[in-house]
């Protein structure tokens, strides 16, 4: 019972690698960086150092313009872990990035109902969102995404 | 190369002895039951194996278990398609004579595991995907399935995907160890909660505690042995990404290619067979499956499904175990796809047995939607 209404445990915070740590920091300054291949000019995510279309070592750290549309989404309504229990419903979502490549977050803004259908009313596949980001803890914020209308 | 149709058989195939809820055993209990099981069936001993296959825990673990040294070792894990895949791997060495007798075992008490959930913290999953919820598989087969709802139309999608699970659960009612055999009509698929939308609870699979095994010999030795050899006919495999963040396109699979390599092995075509074991882990699994494997057209599938009778007594039988949406899937399910093909190949399917089944097709999916391995058998 006293299990219930207590607060959520944490929700699963990255823990920055030697790969992407560049990644998080600027995460951090609310801004959303990407690796581009000078080579193939190729922008892809997740960050790596060699570029996995053309393997070229020539790769280099681009500021995104923060701007895509909705690839896919779905609602979860049953929380994953108990982590997730008071932000059920919400929005799963892996939005397209204006640079070309694509990344899995959260859509938000979104009006919260019981009923996801009603949710799903608000949601279109290729709706136009702009990133945002969700402060975690004191080194770690998530960039996750929102109606550009909203 | 050496010529893989026909060089080996499945010669044994088993279950652990309880499944379903069976919270007073372990993982490691259903691999050992259903290995002892399945080299009773085969008419071997635990010191004829000389080649080991198992995926989740390695199988250093799984040997020391079970008290084997082999000379051959394989623990390719890509998911629940991991022992379908584990076929091709052991009729190729079979076939070029590196080894003898193959175990194929898996256990999993997906619902009883004193385990502790948390996945490892550097894996691109739990750095890119967890934070925002993408966790467990509901979540990341539910955002897959409602891009197809998007490019090839909701009603028609939901349609096949109410009639995949009606279906299956009819099988699911003609087998004593189903977990699931209760009616379900449209009106229940319909009004079964929410898990993740666009997924019903009727879309995803059971949890289920089980373990199963099967036994790979050469074909001559084979023939010495007490059950009709199951043929391994051909075999395809492949993965095309790791989480579904990074899936090419979350409407078309990587069984788009591992069925032709199986099919062109085997010699023989999609009208050639009587059962189809598909991975469903989900519905929206299977319809996909179903298009990737060419059995239909891409975004046809829900007009493919209309125009046949998928349940017991019809013309398109699929899944005839129950599947994992409704007889059992204790996690990594493709063990329980090859169990069920051997059963109903060698006639011994009970109430549920087709009346001609010569030929079957298992493909398995795991991961996200990552791995693919198609299998195709058959029976003299
Ligand atoms: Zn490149």
């Amino acid at each position: 019972m006293s299990q219930q209404q207590s607060t959520p445990p944490p929700k699963p915070t990255p823990i920055p690698q030697q790969d992407n740590e560049f990644y998080w920091e600027k995460a951090k300054a609310h801004e959303l960086w990407l690796r581009k291949c000078s080579d193939c000019n190729e922008v892809y995510f997740y960050p790596r150092d060699i570029s996995p279309c053309c393997f070229s070592r020539n790769t280099e750290w681009i500021k995104a313009s923060g701007k895509g549309t909705l690839y896919t989404w779905g609602i979860t309504v049953r929380p994953p872990t108990p982590a997730f229990r008071e932000d059920a419903p919400f929005v799963l979502a892996i939005v397209d990035l204006e640079e070309g490549c694509r990344i899995p977050t959260n859509l938000v803004g979104i009006p919260k109902d019981p009923d996801p259908e009603k949710m799903a009313a608000h949601i279109t596949h290729g709706m136009a969102v702009e990133v945002a980001f969700e402060d975690r803890t004191d080194a770690i914020s998530v960039p996750v995404f929102k109606p550009v209308d909203s | 190369m050496a010529e893989l149709k026909n060089a080996a058989a499945i010669v044994g195939a088993a279950l652990s002895d309880e499944m379903g809820k069976v919270p007073h055993k372990s993982s490691m209990q259903h691999h050992a039951e259903a290995a002892h099981n399945a080299l009773k069936d085969a008419g071997l001993t635990k010191d004829d194996v000389d080649a080991v296959f198992t995926a989740g825990p390695g199988t250093l673990q799984l040997a020391e278990y079970l008290g084997i040294h082999p000379r051959f070792t394989d623990s390719t894990s890509v998911g629940g398609s991991s022992f379908v895949i584990h076929i091709g791997h052991a009729v190729s060495a079979i076939a070029n004579g590196l080894i003898d007798v193959a175990l194929v075992t898996h256990g999993q008490a997906g619902q009883s595991s004193r385990g502790r959930a948390g996945g490892d913290p550097t894996a691109m999953g739990t750095q890119y995907e967890s934070p925002y919820g993408f966790i467990g598989a509901p979540q990341n087969y539910a955002l897959a399935g409602n891009r197809y709802m998007h490019e090839f139309g909701q009603e028609r999608t939901r349609d096949a995907w109410a009639e995949i699970a009606m279906s299956t659960r009819k099988w699911a009612q003609l087998n004593p160890r189903a977990y699931q055999r209760g009616d379900m009509t449209r009106e229940d698929y319909d009004a079964s909660r929410w898990i993740t939308y666009p997924f019903h609870l009727f879309d995803c699979c059971v949890v289920t505690d089980a373990g199963g095994a099967f036994v790979i010999t050469s074909l001559d030795r084979a023939r010495d042995l007490p059950k009709k050899p199951v043929k391994v006919l051909g075999f395809g495999e492949g993965h095309d990404h790791g989480i579904i963040s990074q899936m090419p396109s979350v409407t078309s699979l990587i069984a788009r290619e591992t069925h032709k390599q199986a099919f062109d092995m085997a010699g023989i075509t999609h009208d050639d067979l009587d059962l189809r074991m598909i991975y469903d882990s989900f519905t929206y699994t299977v319809l996909l499956t179903l298009e990737d494997l060419g059995f239909c057209g891409k975004g046809e599938g829900p007009d493919f499904i209309k125009s046949k009778t998928l349940g017991p007594g019809g013309d398109f039988a699929m899944n005839t175990s129950g599947g994992g949406l409704s007889y059992t899937h204790s996690g990594m399910y493709g063990m329980f796809l090859v169990v069920e093909a051997v059963t109903q190949l060698r006639g011994e399917a009970g109430d549920r047995q087709l009346d001609v089944c010569n030929t079957a097709l298992v493909h398995g999916t795991g991961g996200s939607l990552s791995s693919g391995g198609t299998t195709l058998l058959g029976i003299d």
